[in-house]
């Protein structure tokens, strides 16, 4: 990973609550805030997933939130880098057995990223974000 | 307004139901008349993840981690309130300590979530700024409960029958400096939030539930008490430690202002609460006394009283939106037979359709956010004008609210 490269322009994330706890959002919204302030190298979020760069999901994708979610994903310009942010999305986690869920996430759009935990600390959302930044690299290079 | 420009016809604006930070996105549906709303409805459940259908299938020591994830900024309190319907189901004395043990964290709870609240009002009516202060200031309870409990959300600390973890001597010092800090903040963030002309330029008479409405629509929590009904579980009905700590319901005179159930008075309400949790938490630590933390060590005995157990159950909790319910009911079986949840938001809920009624469109999103529905609720928002339909997203609805606010300061 080419560090210099990836900073020459900010990374920009759209946020989609599939029908979390709160508890990943809150976390995410953490990781924004002055503590770790990563809008120091551009990374923010934004409000239309047309703008973005990678897109941030997380809660465990309820029947209703399924075809949002695809429609979000569709709306994305490519390169484009999903990160799953929290257990529920990667898996189903607590939720696993709930009858109302078409997730986890990946069975509804393809994911390239996977913070685990429940919820992740802000730390984690950091090294996710670092990993999006890296396959973003990737992606573009093929192009 | 109609083509020729001369009659004024309404229009609809649904807000929703793609919000990308709500526990209970909602479908908000605006009928408006220029920029004022004539009219409002909301259609609640979209992320419904069947909670309590899982639950029915699962038994109360697995449950405990399940009502934590109900809701990621107010899970103990779900689980507070699963776990003392159980207790009395299968009659489990919870030891004196574990009671204040589930107190201090109950309070730091709320500190946290009214900071997070404070952050997210802030951000709504374009004071960025204070957002950002609020939540800075935020993390320093999330340190003390990541401390306290080992997680920074979803702690996972109270189990049937009591807590899971016991604080120790050491830990106390780092709790007081805590406390200090937000007591040596208190005048700070009551400076910057009441007094500040544009902040009360924007909340004051706005998004007004009388008293009145406020009783008719069984309110619960700071957005009931904001409009002067005295009601406070933990004053009303105590549980765990609140009995023996003195509590009274935080009304908005306390800052002199009177009682107006506007925004502003949900401000003082939420804020004077964090003043108040320091003092509940203080109070615990000075008169906890020692002793086992959990009824019964071994998680398969408190299991087989669990399984033994025939009956059924309430309880509620004041969670830092208010009221939290929950229904239980065993029978002889590990799974509950029956399980309902009531949390604060879906009381507060029907609040919206009178605060927003007369009010203009810039003011939805600290009106909508005002009850502290998790979140605010306006992530999109397409407009239907002469059946032509652009999206407003989140961020111009919240341009708006900004350009309402410097055309006030002008
Ligand atoms: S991973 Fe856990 S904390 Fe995150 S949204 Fe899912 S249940 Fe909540």
């Amino acid at each position: 990973m080419k560090l210099s490269k990836a900073f020459s322009r900010s990374l920009w994330a759209f946020h989609f609550n599939s029908g979390s706890c709160n508890g990943c959002d809150i976390e995410v919204v953490a990781t924004l805030t002055p503590r770790y302030d990563p809008e120091r190298f551009g990374v923010k979020l934004v409000g239309s997933p047309k703008h973005a760069d990678v897109l941030v999901v997380t809660g465990p994708v309820t029947h209703k939130m399924a075809p949002r979610l695809k429609r979000v994903y569709e709306q994305m310009a490519d390169p484009k880098v999903v990160m799953v942010v929290g257990s529920c999305g990667s898996s189903g986690g607590v939720f696993y057995d709930s009858y109302n869920l078409d997730g986890p996430v990946d069975e509804v759009i393809p994911v390239d990223v996977y913070v685990p935990g429940c919820p992740p600390r802000p730390e984690g959302v950091i090294y996710g974000v670092v990993q999006a930044i890296a396959k973003l690299e990737r992606l573009e290079s093929e192009q | 307004m109609s083509e020729d420009g001369k009659k004024k016809a309404s229009y609809n604006v649904p807000i929703g139901p793609i919000h990308p930070a709500l526990k209970e996105p909602c479908l908000f549906n605006f009928k408006m008349n220029g920029e004022v709303v004539e009219e409002a409805d909301f259609a609640p459940g979209q992320a419904h993840r069947a909670i309590e259908w899982m639950g029915m299938r699962r038994n109360p020591v697995q449950i405990v981690h399940l009502t934590d994830r109900i809701c990621g900024i107010c899970g103990v309190s779900h689980t507070l309130t699963f776990a003392r319907c159980v207790e009395q189901i299968a009659e489990i004395e919870v030891p004196e300590r574990g009671h204040y043990v589930r107190t201090i964290i109950a309070e730091y709870e709320r500190i946290q979530s009214h900071l997070l609240w404070a952050g997210v009002a802030a951000h709504e009516l374009g004071f960025d700024t204070l957002f950002h202060l609020c939540w800075r200031i935020r993390e320093e309870s999330m340190d003390v409960i990541e401390y306290l409990t080992g997680n920074r959300v979803n702690y996972a600390i109270i189990q049937v029958g009591g807590v899971r973890r016991d604080f120790t001597e050491d830990q106390f010092p780092r709790i007081e400096k805590s406390l200090k800090y937000y007591e040596d903040l208190v005048g700070k963030m009551l400076k910057l939030f009441l007094e500040d002309k544009t902040i009360s330029l924007r909340s004051k008479d706005c998004g007004v539930l009388s008293y009145d409405d406020a009783l008719q629509l069984c309110c619960v929590g700071p957005t009931t008490r904001a409009s002067g009904v005295n009601m406070d579980v933990r004053q009303d009905a105590p549980y765990a430690a609140y009995g023996d700590i003195d509590v009274t319901a935080v009304l908005p005179d306390v800052y002199g202002g009177g009682i107006n159930g506007d925004v502003y008075d949900r401000i003082v309400v939420r804020l004077f609460e964090v003043v108040q949790s320091v003092g509940i938490i203080r109070q615990c630590l000075d008169q906890m006394p020692v002793g086992e933390v959990l009824w019964e060590k071994k998680y398969p005995k408190i299991l087989a009283a669990c399984k033994k157990a025939v009956g059924e159950a309430s309880a509620s909790v004041e969670a830092p939106r208010g009221e939290c319910f929950h229904y239980v009911r065993m029978n002889g079986k590990p799974e509950p037979e029956a399980w309902k949840v009531k949390a604060s938001t879906y009381s507060n809920q029907l609040a919206w359709l009178k605060m927003v009624t007369g009010e203009q469109l810039a003011d939805l999103p600290i009106i909508v956010a005002s009850i502290d529905p998790c979140m605010s609720c306006t992530d999109r928002v397409a407009v239907v004008r002469n059946g032509k339909r652009d999206v407003l997203t989140k961020e111009e609805l919240h341009r708006l609210s900004v350009e309402k606010t410097r055309r006030l300061m002008q």
